[in-house]
């Protein structure tokens, strides 16, 4: 950590003009940058009053919209959590052949563009994809359905909780668990006694994050979607088709929800942070 | 620890078999039908889809426009970075924590929020219709929305190592008698150069792939201001999937390389501090 500023010796510190032109600036692109655009999302959405708003959000369609982003999060997050959990296990505390490529794959998803994860799934699952006209035959919809939105939500997801836990875990060492190992703890007693609250923090910061990507993923869902108004509309694309439809202050104030749920995650993020200073690769 | 004395510990096997079954199908297997499906399409279908004159424009604009936007966070991604790091000032917990805005924000909601800032009569691109510059629905508008989108990545990666520059080596610069700005090009820049490469790397992967947040400012022009993940989307919904399907193999080909370069560099800043 650096040292406070007035314990700073005068040779270390900046020429004050120069100090305040560097906050200046620094300032100025973030107002620019961040702060503007979170503000004029309230701003827009309260537009035309308070009572359009809830009109908005309490809208048959707007609410199918919620809740499927609910019921998407509900499902991933968990998977994900698992998922994050036993690759995690497996990469931190085990050395095997391809624990290197391991690793490569389960990054992946986040150099992958959105569109792309979401269109390999039509490629696997579509009409004309590798197991499409099965599919057809036994009249399961995947993609342009709930599963495909799930299954796309998936994959951009997949590494948030694993990504966390890694680093966490290898710094963490074993030797709690390998002393309740040896006094004659079994396995899963010693994950859940032990190994799960050593990760909490860790583990409930990679949860807010995939929570926070889960709920608000465009690009993916976008393409697997279908947009089926009632159906197969999450948030982000009903916002999309609001503001298209030239409904601005309908999009915006369901937009509100969104950036509701993106300052809540990054109170929690700054919380845990504090708590207990993961130093994992972040998003 | 040696591998040996590591599988004390239980549960090796049903992690690396979950885990593994889980990345094979959801990962790996999907992934791979896009490479096959470009592969059946024939060397000759698959070189025109890719190298048709709207292809190469969209990829063209996807790689000025993401460079463009990783450049001005390189910038004042290093000066935010300084900033918080070295000076105090009130609410200056507050702002850290805004400084993840981008990640946290769905990109839909971005896009929206940053055309009605940037649009004709927007608070701020008012200010520039004035002066007759169009931002929103042009390229201008895109490096807007990338540099929103990269913003958190250079701020992260400078940030940190900032926090663990020894302030003894500037003491030093300082003591044989170097200015302060000399101190700072000379001893300090070059400790977060690797740091800053590699944020200047993740700003631009991400920049590139970027589809939710660019949409709605870009305008969506063939050859003008359509970028190359909204061509995808374009020929998906025209059913021109090998077209599709060509143009995302060569941009996963390209995000994999970014991918592997980013590790490297990484990598690499992680041994320059160990050696500190």
């Amino acid at each position: 950590m650096a040292a406070p500023a007035a314990s700073r010796p005068a040779h270390r510190d900046e020429h004050r003009l120069l100090r305040i032109a560097l906050i200046a600036v620094a300032g100025a692109f973030l107002v620019l940058f961040l702060f503007f655009p979170l503000v004029a999302v309230f701003v827009k959405a309260f537009e035309k009053g308070a009572a359009a708003y809830v009109a908005a959000i309490v809208d048959p369609i707007a609410r199918s919209a919620i809740e499927l982003t609910l019921l998407v999060a509900f499902v991933v997050v968990p998977v994900n959590v698992v998922f994050g959990i036993a690759a995690a296990w497996a990469i931190a505390k085990f050395d095997f052949p391809g624990r290197g490529l391991l690793i490569t794959v389960i990054d992946a998803p986040f150099a992958v563009s959105p569109v792309v994860s979401g269109m390999v799934f039509v490629l696997v699952f579509g009409a004309h994809g590798l197991i499409g006209p099965w599919l057809i035959a036994h009249d399961i919809k995947v993609v342009f359905a709930v599963p495909g939105i799930i299954l796309a939500t998936l994959f951009v997801t997949s590494p948030f909780v694993a990504r966390e836990l890694i680093p966490l875990m290898e710094t963490q060492g074993n030797e709690e668990e390998e002393a309740a190992l040896t006094l004659g703890s079994s396995g899963w007693k010693t994950f859940f006694l032990i190994s799960l609250p050593k990760m909490r923090w860790g583990l409930l910061y990679g949860v807010v994050l995939c929570n926070a990507r889960a709920m608000g993923e465009f690009g993916a869902v976008s393409v697997v979607s279908g947009h089926i108004q009632g159906l197969t509309n999450t948030i982000p694309l009903h916002v999309e088709i609001l503001y298209n439809e030239y409904q601005f202050s309908a999009a915006f104030a369901v937009a509100s929800l969104l950036s509701l749920l993106a300052l809540v995650t990054l109170f929690l993020k700054a919380a845990i942070t504090r708590r207990s200073r993961p130093r994992g690769g972040g998003w | 620890m040696t591998s040996a004395d590591r599988r004390v510990l239980p549960g090796f096997r049903p992690a690396i078999t979950l885990t593994v079954a889980y990345v094979s199908l959801l990962i790996c297997i999907p992934l791979a039908t896009l490479v096959l499906k470009s592969a059946s399409l024939g060397p000759a279908a698959f070189w025109s889809a890719v190298t048709s004159p709207r292809a190469l424009s969209a990829y063209r604009l996807s790689i000025v426009t993401a460079l463009a936007g990783a450049s001005i966070n390189a910038v004042f991604g290093s000066i935010v970075a300084w900033v918080l790091v070295r000076y105090e000032f009130p609410g200056k917990r507050i702002v850290d924590a805004l400084v993840d805005l981008p990640f946290a924000l769905p990109t839909a909601v971005a896009g929206i929020a940053l055309t009605s800032l940037y649009s004709e009569n927007g608070w701020i691109g008012s200010l520039f219709a004035a002066h007759g510059v169009k931002i929103a629905y042009t390229p201008l508008g895109i490096v807007v929305a990338l540099t929103f989108i990269g913003l958190p990545f250079v701020v992260r990666t400078v940030q940190p190592v900032l926090e663990d520059l020894e302030p003894e080596i500037e003491d030093a610069a300082a003591v044989l008698g170097a200015a302060r700005m000399a101190t700072l090009a000379r001893v300090v820049l070059p400790g977060v150069v690797p740091a800053l490469a590699t944020g200047f790397a993740l700003a631009f992967a991400r920049g590139l792939g970027e589809y939710g947040s660019v949409v709605f400012i870009a305008g969506n022009m063939p050859m003008v201001s359509e970028i190359t993940p909204l061509l995808i989307m374009i020929k998906l919904e025209q059913y021109d999937y090998a077209g599709a399907t060509a143009i995302a193999l060569v941009f996963l080909i390209v995000s994999f390389t970014m991918l592997l370069a980013v590790n490297a560099l990484a990598r690499k800043s992680a041994a320059r501090l160990r050696m500190r």
